[in-house]
């Protein structure tokens, strides 16, 4: 069933290169062969793999910022009741203001573009965890704290458990939102990684290059997906039923 | 020897969207000698949850004092509470593994687990158990960490009688196993019959203690209904207050 509505978008996308027989809508067969090509050369590799090396330090960064600080949050009301203008200001700053802004403060290097991205992403991560933690069964905390239980096995048996499923959920969303912000951020002022890409191929038209490294974004954004959170879900919620 | 004492002179509540505090407990005053069964009954909502989560430690906020075990002693409380409560996510044998802190002790869970006939049981999940299956893995953990007072609050409320009933012997086999102080909630007077040493009788909020009242029945007649039913009504009749509250 997937492979057949695949089958469908693909033939539709021929279809219609076909019919507007122009050079700004390629079709799937020259987008194949280009995809090919950058593969062999090497550039696709490297600019997607940059893409992915920042991809992964920014969000390492914000998921574990992000569920520390959520968990704080979460537990304590007053510092909740304080931070929580703060959140709505920096939940609603456009991205694009913050990458402009760490970029003139800090200049164009590596360390402002991953701050920019762990900036954007940070307060999404910290109210997703700290609803998860207002969350937590009284009636578990209780049974822990009158069994006298340590804090290492109340916060990995009984906290972790329960967080789990808002982790997943601030990763998914996380990483659909990273994506976009890190090419912006390599647009704006990187030499080298898929926005850079992205940005060159715009000012010499190439659509049918900016689809092969589309398409290359959407298959591992998939394989993470599959390979990684799938199981990672699997193996959390195998206890029910 | 380890003995409990426990003085509540007011536990106050501020009861949500009033300005009024509701007093749940006023001058309670309560001497266990050491692996005496106790039963305390009084109507629902008389705050026997509250001071059992003030025994446990768990509810700090209140004008009293609880003394237990010697001084210097490690005192360990084990508290069966009135839903299961496992970890839904860890199998029947890691939850009570769980509450064993400083020792393993896997001898001593094979053993509960064959009394309670749950060892065929032990690595499934929570979810899959039945009712009276989870009341038992929670009395499990409970004996697991070898309590010096054991607290249950109305552990065998909602399950059918010939289940509850079954759950009840149990306790008693393993308690008269290893003697240890019980504090144990009910409103069901016959439960409480079937199973104390002493029962303390305790009135609508706030809750005080109406009468004390040691049973007479010999522990190897309990399982004897008539007997109980026999003691049940002379009590009521004894006892006009107790018939009041009841």
């Amino acid at each position: 069933m997937p492979i057949l509505s695949l089958l469908v978008l693909i033939l539709a996308w021929q279809g219609l290169a076909i019919y507007l027989n122009s050079m700004t809508f390629p079709e799937p067969g020259l987008v194949a062969k280009v995809f090919w090509r950058a593969c062999v050369t090497g550039d696709l590799p490297y600019h997607l793999g940059m893409t992915l090396l920042r991809l992964m330090v920014s969000f390492s960064i914000a998921m574990l910022l992000g569920c520390a600080i959520g968990i704080a949050l979460g537990c304590n009301k007053k510092l909740d009741a304080f931070f929580d203008n703060w959140l709505v200001v920096f939940l609603n700053v456009p991205a694009l203001v913050t990458i402009i802004l760490c970029y003139v403060w800090f200049g164009l290097v590596e360390s402002a573009a991953i701050l920019a991205v762990v900036v954007n992403k940070l307060p999404n991560v910290i109210v997703t965890i700290r609803e998860g933690t207002r969350a937590l069964d009284q009636d578990l905390m209780d049974m822990a704290r009158s069994y006298r239980l340590s804090k290492r096995k109340v916060l990995l048996e009984i906290i972790w458990p329960q967080l789990h499923p808002f982790v997943m959920g601030a990763t998914r969303s996380g990483l659909a939102l990273i994506w976009k912000i890190i090419l912006v951020v390599e647009l704006l002022g990187r030499s080298n990684g898929m926005g850079y890409q992205l940005h060159l191929f715009f000012q010499m038209f190439d659509v049918a290059s900016i689809l092969a490294y589309t398409l290359a974004f959407v298959g591992v954004i998939q394989l993470i997906e599959i390979l990684l959170l799938k199981p990672l879900d699997q193996r959390a919620l195998r206890w029910r039923k | 020897m380890s003995l409990v004492n426990i003085t509540v002179s007011s536990k106050r509540f501020l009861a949500v969207g009033q300005s009024i505090e509701h007093l749940a407990i006023a001058d309670f005053k309560l001497i266990i000698p050491s692996n005496e069964f106790v039963c305390l009954v009084g109507p629902s909502g008389c705050g026997k949850t509250t001071l059992l989560n003030i025994i446990a430690g768990l509810d700090q906020d209140f004008v009293g004092e609880i003394g237990v075990g010697l001084s210097g002693a490690s005192f360990k409380i084990g508290y069966v509470f009135q839903n299961p409560r496992l970890l839904p996510w860890r199998t029947v044998r890691q939850n009570i593994e769980l509450v064993q802190e400083r020792f393993q002790n896997a001898y001593l869970i094979d053993q509960l687990l064959d009394v309670m006939q749950l060892t065929q049981f032990q690595h499934a999940y929570p979810e899959r158990l039945s009712l009276g299956m989870s009341r038992r893995v929670a009395l499990i953990r409970a004996f697991a960490v070898n309590p010096d007072l054991l607290l249950m609050d109305e552990p065998f409320v909602s399950l059918d009688a010939p289940t509850a009933r079954q759950v009840r012997d149990l306790l008693l086999v393993l308690w008269q196993k290893r003697p240890h102080t019980v504090l144990f909630v009910t409103h069901d007077l016959r439960e409480a019959i079937a199973l104390a040493d002493r029962l303390v009788f305790l009135s609508a909020a706030p809750m005080r203690v109406v009468a004390e009242i040691t049973v007479p029945i010999d522990r190897a007649v309990r399982n004897n209904e008539q007997a109980i039913e026999e003691f049940r009504q002379q009590l009521l009749d004894d006892y006009p207050d107790i018939k009041r509250l009841l």
